[in-house]
């Protein structure tokens, strides 16, 4: 069993993060395989800006596959750029806030998460991305959310003041990617 | 031991401090800007020395002065940078010096792209510099593999003094996987590894003329000069017993690929994709890509090999020169390549694999 997913979106929104995020979980947790590979360039805010993470029981190929089969995607131009490369039966997750595009294809299962709205219903836009971390992890259950929760805990323990809102945000994307399966 | 998430230029960092490595000299280039950022926070640490210089060439010379001391040394860079460190490299080699290079290469030639690639071959394998030197090269196809060659590359550069060169590439360079770390050398084993040293390096001699330290690259007789290079050559000729390669599914495979480095953990995906599906494929990859494991292409069954399919990130191919020289036309090579930055498609890999298999 392989899972490639690509996060996608602008510069800023924290895609590398969140692939960063789960990555490091699967690797803190189980004995799967796993890569974390950010595209690179002139990466900058409002730029465009994209991970792939493999999570596999096998040893792993390319860290950047063919065809994914998670797809998520936070703005316009990563939706046009990424879909094609969705498998038929992939599933795609969207930030609904900002994509309101029609996915034109019918093949694959959408996810949408008003992630942008929700995060600044919190206080914080910032934490969109742990939101759609939530929601990945709530449809897909690739790993189990506890562990998920311990790492951000653990990234982000230099900066306790930030737990509280990062757990809301949490368990707010776990619950609406469950709400969806 | 428990496995660590990390980036692959950290990790080989890390891996070097943990081998004794305690003098680091870079510049930053694409795609390895951490490898010098890493050794900034984690030298001082150590009471190791970090500095990053003012060009490629300073860097490479700061490695050749402070390895002349018989401390381990190492520098890195990407393709073009590493192009700028050839001069510092030969006279390494010429001086017989001991120190650790890696390349994480990229699109070339000349500035080329900043993606990963294998164009670098040539260069890493048969001239890295003026003069007809040579040296051990690593071609990690894994971000463990990278922690696992760079730590054990200060042994051999140590056994031989010569430099050694980790060949990696971008996709080595910037991926994070979960990787065991090695044990670190203790400050008890790096002073015996700098005093056993003593023979030849800098490390504090009594005042004699006689048997003074004296590090040069080249020397004023043309006798001695050739006798220096026969030396030299003598130590590229025992390294037959050092060439590794990877063989899997070879025994009764009809389509053998033969890769090296990130190319190779691909195609080695796409064998496990044709096995499952009934297509007699197999791999040999190149561990070391200097010495070459040419006598792995002498296990092949050729009665049952129709092709040799060799796979690389270079336009035009370079690898395979080493691969035609193993298989010695005992049956076709063909070719699956892309260049400037694009990495191996696994899809790629299969096309041509079933293309060789429907004649």
């Amino acid at each position: 069993m392989e899972t490639n997913l690509c996060v996608a979106g602008f510069g800023g929104q924290g895609v590398m993060t969140m692939g960063k995020f789960l990555a490091d979980a699967t690797c803190n947790s189980t004995d799967k395989k796993v890569t974390f590979f950010p595209s690179y360039g002139a990466e900058q805010r409002g730029g465009t800006a994209n991970c792939f993470v493999v999570i596999s029981d096998d040893d792993i190929g390319a860290p950047l596959g063919d065809v994914m089969d998670d797809l998520v995607v936070m703005n316009g131009p990563s939706l046009a750029k990424f879909l094609p490369t969705l498998k038929e039966g992939g599933t795609l997750f969207i930030n609904s806030s900002i994509v309101s595009d029609d996915i034109a294809r019918k093949d694959v299962k959408v996810v949408k998460a008003p992630v942008t709205e929700l995060a600044l219903e919190m206080g914080s836009a910032k934490v969109l991305n742990v939101i759609m971390l939530g929601v990945y992890v709530g449809y897909t259950e690739v790993i189990d959310p506890a562990v998920v929760w311990e790492t951000i805990e653990h990234k982000l323990s230099s900066k306790p003041k930030l737990l509280p809102l990062n757990k809301q945000a949490f368990e707010k994307g776990l619950e609406l990617g469950k709400s969806q399966r | 031991m428990a496995r660590v998430f990390m980036k692959g230029t950290e990790a080989v960092a890390e891996a070097a401090v943990r081998a004794g490595c305690r003098f680091f000299a870079g510049y930053p280039i694409t795609p390895q800007n951490e490898v010098p950022e890493y050794f900034a926070r984690r030298m001082p640490e150590v009471d190791g020395v970090f500095v990053q210089g003012e060009s490629e060439v300073a860097s490479i010379n700061m490695v050749y002065g402070a390895a002349s001391m018989g401390v381990r040394s190492m520098t890195s860079s990407s393709s073009p940078g590493i192009s700028l460190k050839s001069e510092g490299i030969s006279y390494c080699a010429a001086a017989r010096i001991p120190m650790v290079y890696a390349n994480f290469a990229r699109g070339g030639p000349g500035v080329g792209s900043i993606q990963p690639a294998q164009q670098d071959y040539f260069q890493a394998t048969k001239a890295s510099g003026n003069g007809g030197f040579q040296m051990m090269v690593f071609a990690p196809s894994t971000v463990q593999e990278a922690v696992d060659m760079t730590y054990r590359a200060f042994d051999y550069a140590d056994r031989d003094r010569n430099p050694v060169l980790i060949l990696a590439d971008g996709v080595i360079g910037t991926m994070m996987e979960p990787v065991e770390l090695p044990e670190m050398k203790s400050d008890e084993e790096i002073a015996a590894m700098k005093a056993a040293k003593g023979s030849w390096a800098c490390v504090g001699h009594e005042l004699d003329y006689a048997h003074r330290s004296w590090i040069q690259p080249g020397q004023w007789s043309t006798a001695r000069m050739q006798e220096v290079n026969e030396e030299a050559d003598a130590l590229y000729r025992s390294w037959e017993k050092d060439a590794q390669a990877e063989e899997y599914m070879v025994g009764d495979a009809e389509v053998i690929i033969a890769s090296y480095g990130i190319s190779a953990r691909i195609a080695k995906s796409a064998v496990n994709v044709l096995r499952a599906q009934g297509v007699k494929a197999g791999l040999i990859r190149a561990v070391t890509v200097n010495p070459f494991p040419y006598k792995a292409f002498d296990r092949i069954n050729y009665d049952k090999c129709k092709a040799i399919l060799d796979v690389e990130m270079s336009i035009p191919a370079q690898f395979v020169e080493d691969v035609k020289v193993g298989v010695k036309e005992r049956c076709p090579i063909k070719t699956c390549l892309c260049s400037g930055g694009n990495i191996m498609s696994r899809e790629a890999v299969l096309a041509a694999v079933k293309k060789i298999m429907e004649g």
